[in-house]
């Protein structure tokens, strides 16, 4: 999965969520707009495209503001 | 003198973090119950109880610090720990000690939260609702002659209040995932 020398370009961070633990907090659609949104129910739905690097940042805030952690990025170093 | 300063102090920061802590808990049952409102974002809520958390423990390790080092009560680095040998107030000071055990649990599990089992990290935290009632029982008999002012019994009566309210109203929210998994799942 890691693949530092794409990751640095952001490339390949993709954000997943674990429909299981997700509790639908809605936290991660107030601090990353940009890529995810709400359902009807609350539960996030993820833009498809890879997290581009201006927004690595605030994934990653957005990961780390989940409370059930159930937003988790990959790839991104 | 300077001992007496002391003993101030430790009350005073025992005042200090039931406000911390009450305040905690409301930002935490308002978390579970995933309260928003647009001038009240959710991430402002649950940032908000990460931090009031992290300031209250610093509280509660001055009022624990302060008392043991103030020699008057003869409040032992054990006693703090272990609850119910402290010679002083034995009961009392132990309902602070199991208080002040889990308070620590609470904040390291939360920490260390993305390498643990989440599951685990669940168990640990519902102990804030045995932790809270502990330390405000410990406030109010580990100090009677503060708990007899009226000012200090408001401020209880005050924290009380906002914690049921606020831990009622969570008991009570419904949302599409508590109701998808049976009610249960908060
Ligand atoms: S913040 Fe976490 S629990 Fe809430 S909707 Fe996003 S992924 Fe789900």
């Amino acid at each position: 999965m890691s693949r530092p020398a794409a990751g640095r370009r952001g490339g390949d961070a993709r954000l997943g969520v674990n429909p299981i633990t997700c509790r639908a907090h809605g936290l991660c659609a107030e601090l990353l707009p940009e890529l995810i949104g709400l359902d009807e129910w609350g539960y996030p739905i993820l833009a498809a495209s890879p997290v581009p690097p201006q927004l690595l940042e605030m994934a990653r805030d957005a990961v780390a503001a989940c409370p059930t952690l159930a937003l988790r990025l990959s790839g991104a170093r | 003198m300077s001992q007496q300063v002391l003993w101030y102090i430790s009350r005073g920061t025992g005042m200090v973090s039931l406000l911390l802590l009450s305040t905690t808990m409301v930002l935490g049952a308002l978390t579970g119950g995933r309260f928003a409102h647009a001038s009240w974002p959710r991430f402002t809520v649950s940032g908000l109880h990460r931090s009031m958390s992290l300031v209250g423990l610093g509280f509660v390790g001055a009022h624990v610090a302060t008392a043991v080092i103030d020699s008057y009560a003869g409040i032992g680095w054990l006693d703090v720990l272990v609850p119910f040998t402290s010679v002083y107030r034995p009961l009392w000071l132990g309902l602070g000690a199991i208080a002040f055990d889990l308070v620590v649990a609470l904040v390291a599990t939360s920490l260390m939260r993305p390498r643990i089992d989440p599951r685990g990290w669940r168990i640990v935290h519902w102990a804030a609702y045995a932790c809270w009632p502990l330390a405000v029982a410990h406030g109010l008999g580990a100090g009677p002659a503060d708990a007899r002012l009226t000012w200090v019994l408001a401020v209880n009566a005050g924290c009380v209040l906002a914690v049921v309210v606020a831990v009622t109203w969570r008991a009570t929210a419904s949302h599409p995932d508590t109701v998808a998994r049976g009610g249960g799942g908060w």
